[in-house]
């Protein structure tokens, strides 16, 4: 115990720090502002990469071994995609509807048990680092078509009700979300399969049996059935903008209760 | 020295005036080179457009200045003195600068905030520039004029909203799809702010064009002229699955597009959005089309809604932007009296005896056994050589000639002698 806890903590300061900026870029934001929000956020990132790397090597395996990990490593990949996002991008006001999401992951990481302990027999297997990570992916892909899917609802009612004041200046083109927001779907329902399968086979090998209607397992499926609905109702009736936008909502918070609300409500085999 | 601008403007004098005081082609230089012939005029730019006419000079007499100006205009432009004296501006001193801030920032423009006159100010000055008729005061007074244009532009947000109809229309194409190039566009109807839009549109990258009219001959001409495919009008409901933006103008009395009609066209477009810009009074298309998703469809009203909410933002913009403008004349003002040689004189002498006092301080701690009436003797001997050596300048500062300003700011730059910041 040393080290990994500051680093941890500086990452959350500055994912707080840039968070702040980001919700006073919504009132106003200049180029110095962008400039600080991405500055904060990018040096968070390097001590959030340094706590994930510390506490890999103090424990010898891949941290996503307790609640507290797995939502910090959440955070890590949503963190991730949004820089490259903002990248290739550079689409307007993006991190005023991301980093708040991940600061609040963050802080829900913060306040769960850090503690490392000795992996238990059943999670010592190669199947804990390839499910967690495809599955974390997933997710953060979904969190961030959660917050393209806002952005795009708030254009649209700007451009609809035909009131073009408040941020319709500074929010990208509708156009543009509606395609991130599809692509990452894209990205995060691929991984999100390969997650349950991967998880199967993990459970196949562990307890002896592929499914076991676990509630994580349910609510997984459940997930998957969301943004398999999405998709499909995209190339196949052309249901895109508003309605695309409010089933990818939809789909990140169910995906939120999967991770959290079942460990606290449900009992579930899963340790998270 | 001081500064002096005249000159009409939009709000000063009718078109007629402006047209027959327009400094065209090579009447800029003739002009140019008679203002800085007149003795008190010592530099000179002139901006001509459409707008307004307006003489930038640093004069030594603002009045008989003024005079000798307004009778080199009337017998340039071949027009008796009061056809236009009453029309003329006259702005002298302080009044000057802010002026020709207000004019670079498009505070004084007719759309306030459009973007061309800081162009037409820059090839203004540039042309002056060649032909070496400004100095140090108006090169400085431009220079100053564009970077408070610049301040203004990023610090408030005059330029940002659309103030005409057809750039609202393209503003909100932008908005709906990112990247206007690949959109197919249809124009409905024809008619005077139809086709001006059109012509934005594509000014911004919209290349698929396709041209409806209920007579078809007059459809493949405008097709002609919009570089476009000519459309029945029975056929262009057909259309409407591959058009991305439509403006319609058709001076039908009823809707030409009702909304069952427009739902099965989306169901077949698979839901791709169109944006529906109907600038027919009465309105061609059914309004209520605006309900169906992914239909955006704006009339000749809401389109006039932005413009006006537009136009009240660049108002309480513009008033931000007089700030910046105070600001930026005060500096210029300080500047300005920096230039004066009473100060240079005092900061020449501080500056050399700055140097004396380090180099005597150097003396000390190198042979500290000198005794003090050595020490006297040195200090005498130091004081002698930089009186001598400020001397000729000091003289040359206090004499009035016609140079001075010039003669100032190279002294200052000689010794380094800063004046007010850049």
């Amino acid at each position: 115990m040393g080290v990994e806890i500051y680093l941890f903590e500086l990452a959350l300061t500055f994912y707080f720090a840039a968070s702040i900026v980001c919700v006073l870029e919504l009132f106003k934001s200049t180029k110095t502002s962008s400039t600080i929000m991405l500055s904060l956020a990018v040096v968070g990132f390097l001590f959030h990469t340094s706590n994930i790397v510390a506490r890999y090597v103090i424990s010898g395996h891949i941290p996503i071994a307790n609640l507290h990990e797995a939502s910090s490593f959440f955070a890590w990949c949503i963190v991730l995609i949004f820089l490259f996002l903002e990248y290739r991008y550079k689409i307007g006001l993006l991190g005023s509807f991301i980093m708040p999401i991940v600061f609040l992951v963050m802080l829900s990481s913060s306040i769960l048990p850090r503690k490392m302990e000795p992996l238990s027999p059943v999670l010592q297997s190669y199947w804990l680092g390839i499910h967690t990570v495809l599955a974390f992916v997933g997710d953060a892909a979904f969190a961030m078509a959660f917050g393209i899917g806002i952005m795009y609802l708030l254009q649209e009612h700007y451009v609809k009700s035909k009131h073009l004041g408040g941020l319709f200046q500074r929010l990208p083109s509708l156009q543009i979300l509606d395609e991130i927001n599809y692509r990452l779907i894209t990205i995060g329902f691929p991984l999100l399969t390969l997650a349950i399968i991967t998880g199967a086979l993990w459970a196949e090998s562990a307890w002896g049996s592929y499914w076991r209607w676990d509630p994580k397992e349910v609510w997984s499926l459940i997930t998957w059935f969301i943004y398999a609905v999405v998709l499909h109702v995209r190339l196949i009736a052309g249901w895109r903008g508003k309605r695309a936008a409010i089933l990818s909502i939809l789909g990140f918070c169910v995906v939120l209760f999967t991770f959290f609300g079942v460990n606290f409500i449900l009992k579930s085999k899963h340790v998270f | 020295m001081k500064v002096l601008v005249l000159g009409v403007t939009h709000r000063t004098a009718n078109v007629e005036i402006r047209e027959k005081l327009a400094f065209n082609g090579p009447k800029l230089e003739e002009g140019i080179f008679g203002l800085r012939k007149i003795p008190e005029v010592r530099e000179a730019a002139v901006l001509s457009t459409c707008n307004r006419v307006e003489l930038y000079t640093c004069v030594n007499n603002t009045s008989a200045a003024a005079d000798h100006i307004k009778d080199f205009l009337s017998s340039l432009h071949g027009m008796p003195r009061q056809e236009f004296e009453k029309s003329l501006f006259v702005h002298n001193g302080e009044d000057a600068i802010r002026h020709v801030f207000r004019v670079s920032s498009s505070l004084d423009s007719m759309v306030v905030g459009e973007p061309q006159i800081l162009g037409q100010i820059k090839d203004a000055f540039d042309f002056a520039l060649g032909k070496k008729t400004t100095g140090v005061l108006l090169n400085k007074l431009m220079k100053k004029a564009i970077s408070t244009a610049k301040r203004v532009r990023t610090e408030t947000r005059i330029a940002e909203n659309a103030v005409s109809i057809s750039f609202a229309a393209v503003e909100l194409a932008k908005k709906i799809f990112t990247d206007l190039g690949g959109k197919s566009f249809m124009l409905l109807g024809a008619g005077e702010m139809a086709e001006l839009a059109a012509r934005h549109l594509m000014n911004n990258g919209v290349q698929d064009v396709m041209v409806v009219n209920r007579t078809y001959e007059r459809g493949c001409e405008l097709a002609r002229e919009f570089n476009g495919k000519p459309v029945k009008f029975e056929d262009f409901l057909h259309e409407l699955v591959h058009t991305d933006i439509i403006i319609c103008s058709t001076g039908a009395p009823t809707y030409v597009l009702q909304k069952d009609q427009m739902h099965k066209v989306m169901k077949e477009r698979r839901n791709r959005p169109v944006f529906i810009i109907d600038i027919s009074v009465p309105r061609n298309i059914d309004p209520e089309i605006n309900k169906l998703d992914n239909v955006y469809l704006y009339d000749v009203d809401d389109l006039q809604e932005v413009v006006d909410t537009n136009i009240h933002g660049r108002k309480i913009e513009a008033e931000r932007a007089e700030k910046i403008i105070d600001e930026e004349v005060g500096k210029f003002l300080r500047w300005m009296s920096s230039l004066d040689s009473v100060p240079t004189i005092i900061s020449l002498r501080q500056k050399a005896e700055e140097i004396k006092a380090e180099e005597i301080g150097k003396l000390k701690s190198r042979v500290p056994d000198l005794d003090e009436e050595k020490m006297k003797a040195v200090e005498y001997m130091a004081t002698a050589i930089i009186n001598k050596l400020i001397h000729p300048p000091t003289v040359a500062l206090k004499e009035d000639t016609e140079d001075r300003d010039e003669l100032i700011a190279t002294i200052k730059k000689l010794y380094g002698i800063n004046g007010e910041e850049d």
